[in-house]
């Protein structure tokens, strides 16, 4: 009887075992194709318009949608980039990210640095602007932006755009920039200064390496807010050969009715810069985001 | 500890004072430079007559509260107002609900479904929004749109030839689904980053006490995760009351008062008939509705900000 109970049980065991994994296997499973379903919702509007942008003319207009783009054509991006003034936008999209970003992370690094590292009077007063600021809807301020920009001549300039965008980003950007800095352990930098660094060569050699992914997520999120802007620039930029690629794009729409193929096309070539931008770049950036979320 | 044993820094004492301020000088410069002044000049200019040609001849008109007392009795802007609030109510509630079970789901798939729903939301994230609402355009267009074709053949109802803008709250309904489309996968992303700090070993020990799934989320996971929420639900606030482009470039840059947010509305006062004047009174309500509404979001997330 001993015997036979030591032969049943183990049985047992193995079965109560592969039941509960058999459980969780199927568990498993309906949460990957939950996480799936959300992928394929999430996409298909991007989907949709690649695969529109690749049909010619006669499979985009039809009552029965086709799924794939067979046959496929390039016609509608050569339409797209064929129309006037794709290479001026293209150029001034550039040059305002470049120069904006440049700019930018500079300024708002020094800022984050004295917010983070000194205590000093007025910096209560300082992060409660920084929030207030960011209140305050960018497209609220147009009428008096143009107005300003409009006394010193920099309606209808560059420069002008590249300003507002500056100062439109630069709240978050101190901000969570900040937040970086503070996770840094001050000690750190101590025990560098201890092993003969100055205070300056503490800071580039320890904190700033480590700040890095906080100014890779800092860069993406004002690639993609200035890249991405539209109603600035479509009041301030008033010639086209002046406007970005976002306006240029906006005014497809306009003209005789919408012209499904190339519009699409041109939304492709127009989102392509921000998502390899922010593929190359996005391994930094969950890291990123909760040091500045969490640490305020 | 360690700070007893460097050495005391040699520069005089004022330098040393100074130099926080030096490196803060060029961002609020710029900031108040480039926003604190037309700020100002907008709250100046809701107090003026300003139309076309008082633009040419840069002079307004002083009328004192006169532009208020049109804009507030103006039954178009309490329709507008109320509008937008529950337009931004629903917009943030669908948006962090929706984000958070994504967030949560995003920690039980395997590996590979994760990488591929995380790929999913960085390429809609950073899809400009211009370009979104192209495409959603496209999808709800009345007669080729993939959205009609699809509902019908799902069986929902006969949608060929149905125009979504025809009816303001089935307009309404798809400019929600864009807005909340888009806004997810900022929200999804930082939650669940933030869901990634919430240390394993409590969560553990509250299973072993007899917590279930629902009372782990309550009273372990969204009390870490509180700051989180606040700032997210804070921003999303602000981006969805000024929501503009996906309104006024869906329709075509010619929206109906029926479509009308604040932000298109004060848009139209000022750029549309030259009512420069009225158009900041607009504005500078919104931004006091606006402040109102996130008060408490902002003073919780300074709150959080001045403890660490």
């Amino acid at each position: 009887m001993i015997a036979e109970g030591l032969r049943v049980r183990p049985s047992e065991e193995t079965r109560t075992v592969n039941r509960v994994r058999a459980s969780e296997r199927v568990k498993q499973l309906a949460y990957d194709s939950a996480g799936l379903l959300v992928a394929a919702v999430m996409l298909f509007p991007i989907y949709w318009m690649i695969i529109t942008a690749f049909k010619p003319g006669r499979d985009i207009l039809t009552l029965t949608p086709k799924w794939l783009p067979a046959p496929a054509t390039l016609d509608n991006f050569k339409d797209a980039v064929a129309r006037p003034f794709f290479l001026d936008d293209v150029r001034n999209s550039l040059v305002i990210v470049a120069v904006m970003l440049a700019l930018a992370l500079t300024t708002a690094f020094l800022a984050a640095v004295a917010t983070a590292r000194f205590g000093f009077k007025g910096r209560t007063a300082l992060l409660v602007m920084l929030i207030a600021v960011q209140m305050v809807p960018l497209n609220s301020l147009i009428i008096p932006l143009y107005m300003q920009l409009d006394n010193i001549g920099q309606v209808d300039a560059l420069p002008g755009v590249i300003a507002v965008y500056l100062a439109a980003v630069l709240p978050f950007m101190i901000w969570t920039l900040r937040g970086f800095i503070a996770n840094i352990p001050v000690e750190l930098e101590e025990s560098a200064m201890i092993d003969g660094c100055t205070r300056v060569g503490a800071f580039f050699r320890i904190t700033f390496p480590l700040v890095g992914p906080g100014l890779v997520a800092t860069a993406i999120f004002g690639f993609i807010q200035a890249w991405n802007e539209y109603i600035i620039a479509y009041v301030l930029l008033s010639s086209p050969h002046n406007q970005t690629l976002t306006v240029w794009l906006a005014s497809f729409t306009t003209n005789h009715g919408p012209e499904w193929g190339p519009l699409m096309a041109a939304a492709t070539l127009t989102g392509l810069p921000v998502v390899v931008f922010f593929l190359l770049l996005q391994r930094y950036l969950v890291g990123g985001l909760t040091a500045g979320a969490v640490k305020g | 500890m360690a700070t007893a044993v460097v050495t005391p820094d040699p520069r005089p004492a004022l330098r040393r004072n100074l130099l926080p301020y030096a490196l803060v000088a060029p961002g609020v410069a710029l900031i108040v430079g480039v926003l604190g002044f037309p700020l100002a000049w907008l709250v100046w200019l809701s107090f003026q007559h300003y139309g076309l040609r008082e633009l040419i001849a840069h002079q307004g008109q002083w009328v004192g509260f006169d532009n208020y007392r049109t804009i507030l009795i103006d039954p178009l802007f309490h329709q507008v107002i109320g509008r937008t609030l529950l337009f931004t109510f629903a917009c943030v509630a669908l948006t962090v609900v929706i984000s958070t079970l994504i967030a949560v789901l995003l920690r039980k798939v395997r590996r590979a479904v994760r990488v591929i729903v995380m790929s999913a939301l960085v390429f809609v994230w950073a899809t400009p929004v211009i370009v979104t609402v192209d495409i959603w355009q496209w999808m709800f267009d009345y007669e080729f749109g993939i959205i009609n074709y699809l509902l019908t053949r799902l069986h929902a109802g006969n949608f060929i030839h149905h125009n979504w803008f025809d009816n303001p709250l089935q307009g309404w309904t798809v400019f929600v689904v864009v807005v909340v489309w888009g806004a997810i996968p900022f929200v999804a992303i930082t939650i669940y980053a933030g869901l990634l700090q919430v240390p394993g070993e409590l969560l553990d020990a509250a299973e072993v006490d007899g917590a279930g799934a629902w009372q782990r989320f309550r009273f372990v996971t969204a009390p870490i995760l509180k700051p989180i929420f606040l700032i997210v639900t804070c921003l999303s606030t602000i981006w969805d009351f000024g929501v503009f482009n996906q309104v006024y470039v869906l329709l075509n840059e010619r929206p109906s008062s029926d479509y009308y947010t604040i932000a298109i509305y004060s848009y139209r006062e000022s750029f549309g008939v030259s009512q420069y004047g009225l158009g900041a009174t607009i504005a500078v309500l919104l931004v006091i509705v606006l402040v109102i509404v996130t008060l408490f979001y902002v003073r919780e997330t300074i709150k959080v900000a001045d403890i660490t």
